[in-house]
């Protein structure tokens, strides 16, 4: 049931763009149609599960029995920077059609701070593995999602007409905020669930 | 290009946060007053000054294809200086910043600056571009905490200028991030081109 | 100086050579900064138990840790002054914040009087609102706990019945805030009922 409420709570109630600022680049960046938006946020999902994955090992098995924990930073991005690369190669082998649809991506998602991001937070929040890759998921449906829905919105604003100067990004971001806003209408559901289920 | 050219052209014809549109996410997230937004532009700074100086200098030891995991563990490693030395003199701001100060590592301006500018001039060249470029991200960054702790909370620099219930908290809050970005960027657009 | 070629001992040597360097480099950091991040802790710490147990010439007791009754660690310091007994200082967490756990520091007098507090995270809460937090509850604040007894005092928001103001328009975080003073009040006396009654009453 736990695990539940964590999923509500990464997807709605703290979602990893617009409550807690991380992936804005391609939020803003790749947004412009629907489909490219939905295939980032796959993209997102699949190395942000592989990440946490591979990160989360090497946290709890290298870098804490030889106390190198302020190495975390330099390790993981490397790590994440590495696998990026490995993904797309295995990626462009085995499965040519999956990456011709994500590969433009990939290279991308190497300073998508989303992938760090979670790396970090499943640590600092304490969270056993299984946790660790419950929470990953769910953050990259969260992204997803938000990114989705961003980009059904800027197709429409796409095809209105705004002030000059408010043109391309201003606009953009002022739908993002109209959008966080929805978003807060989230807040306390995550509450009211752990509640009901009586956690 | 002067020295001094060069860190005006960061400041306001390349400005990484109105005009590039770079580094969005610790604009969005650390902004919620003036204050937070100055100690991480501070800090962001600080790591690209570092990092464009020893790129710079070491551009020509590294071959072509491994230039940017190298420039990555360079960032990386000053990184967590500026953490390390945050979280020992400055423990306050470790606790406001959290985990934007790891995530410059990923913030697109420094690797973008060790791309675009340090690999291709002179060590001192490339420690302008850093003061310049820094600098315009931490004014920016200073300007949009300022407008949303006024309009949100009433307050400039934890000074109060209006009652608190004046205030709209909407700004501190994510949705005023967004909103305010976009505004201070028409307004930018609007003023610079003409 | 001409660059280096591609050739895979040239790019292993350089990356190598740079992870190596810049891990030694930050080997280096981390031992100068050690030090004063434990200081800054120990700082911090030390400062939060003085400031809700005030007095001259204090001196601190070895930590007591213990577990509340919702299940947190709690952390119990007592603080005298010329071997006399000032009171003690818990720090006590709450589940049931806005948006996560928070962490107060909570003084009470031998009486049981609640001598001081001191959020040391509240970060969860809606930054604005339940971020009013530490300065709301003390004295002069417009929800008062100073002074109150958890064991006569009922030290619950007024909308459950009790005798404090919750903040305005955040009530779940002022409830959590007295969640925790409950908490702590049952670690230094011994007795749940407190705790598990504020914590129904959510």
């Amino acid at each position: 049931m736990s695990y539940i409420v964590m999923i509500i709570t990464a997807i709605f109630v703290n979602n990893i763009v617009l409550a807690q600022f991380l992936g804005i680049c391609p939020f803003l960046g790749v947004s412009k149609k629907v489909d490219t938006a939905g295939w980032m946020g796959m993209a997102v999902l699949f190395v942000m599960l592989i990440a946490t994955l591979v990160t989360y090992p090497i946290y709890y098995g290298v870098l804490v029995p030889f106390e190198l924990g302020y190495m975390q930073t330099i390790i993981y991005i490397l790590v994440i920077a590495a696998l990026v690369q490995m993904v797309e190669i295995i990626l462009k082998k085995t499965m040519p059609s999956l990456y011709s649809a994500l590969g433009v991506f990939l290279p991308l998602i190497t300073t998508n701070c989303t992938i760090l991001g979670v790396a970090i937070n499943v640590i600092s929040k304490e969270y056993n593995l299984g946790e660790a890759m419950v929470y990953s998921l769910a953050t990259a449906l969260g992204f997803t999602l938000a990114m989705v829905l961003f980009a059904g919105i800027r197709e429409q604003t796409a095809i209105t007409k705004t002030p000059k100067a408010m043109e391309g990004t201003p606009i953009a971001l002022i739908t993002a905020g109209l959008l966080a806003m929805a978003f807060m209408g989230f807040s306390g559901v995550d509450k009211g669930l752990a509640q009901a289920f009586g956690l | 290009m002067s020295k001094l050219g060069i860190i005006i052209n960061g400041l306001i014809k390349e400005n990484p946060t109105f005009v590039l549109l770079l580094g969005m996410c610790p604009t969005l997230g650390t902004t919620s007053s003036a204050i937070n937004g100055m100690s991480m532009g501070l800090a962001t700074m600080a790591v690209l000054i570092c990092s464009n100086f020893v790129i710079s200098c070491i551009k020509n030891l590294i071959p072509d294809k491994v230039h940017i995991p190298c420039y990555i563990v360079v960032i990386a490693g000053f990184v967590t200086v500026v953490q390390l030395l945050i979280k020992a003199y400055a423990p306050d701001v470790d606790a406001k910043l959290g985990l934007f100060i790891p995530l410059i590592v990923v913030n697109c301006v420094v690797l973008g600056r060790a791309e675009s500018f340090a690999a291709k001039n002179g060590p001192v060249d490339s420690i302008c571009d850093g003061v310049g470029i820094g600098l315009g991200f931490t004014v920016a960054l200073t300007l949009i905490g300022l407008c949303r702790e006024l309009l949100g909370a009433g307050t400039a620099f934890d000074l109060r200028l209006f009652p608190e219930q004046f205030g709209a908290l909407t700004f501190v809050l994510a949705p005023g991030a967004f909103i305010t970005l976009g505004f201070l960027v028409a307004i930018f657009n609007k003023v610079t081109k003409k | 100086m001409a660059k280096l070629e591609n050739s895979l001992v040239n790019m292993v040597a350089s990356l190598t050579a740079i992870t190596v360097v810049v891990g030694g480099l930050l080997g280096f950091v981390n031992s100068v900064t050690m030090e004063p991040i434990a200081q800054a802790a120990a700082d911090k710490q030390q400062a939060a138990i003085l400031a809700v147990v005030p007095g001259e010439n204090v001196t601190v007791s070895e930590p007591w840790e213990t577990t509340a009754p919702n299940g947190t660690p709690a952390v119990v310091y007592e603080v005298s002054s010329n071997g006399q007994l000032l009171g003690k200082a818990v720090k006590a967490i709450s589940k049931n914040g806005f948006g996560g756990n928070i962490v107060v520091m909570i003084g009470f007098d031998p009486e049981g009087n609640i001598l001081g507090y001191n959020v040391l995270d509240c970060s969860n809460e809606t930054p604005g609102l339940g971020a009013k937090m530490p300065d709301w509850f003390q004295e002069g604040g417009k929800g008062n706990v100073i002074k109150m007894n958890p064991g006569k005092n009922k030290v619950t928001v007024k909308q459950d019945g009790g005798e404090v103001d919750a903040i305005t328009a955040a009530t779940i975080s002022s409830r959590a805030f007295t969640d925790a003073i409950a908490q702590a009040w049952a670690v230094i006396s011994g007795n749940s009922d407190a705790a598990t009654s504020a914590t129904q009453q959510q």
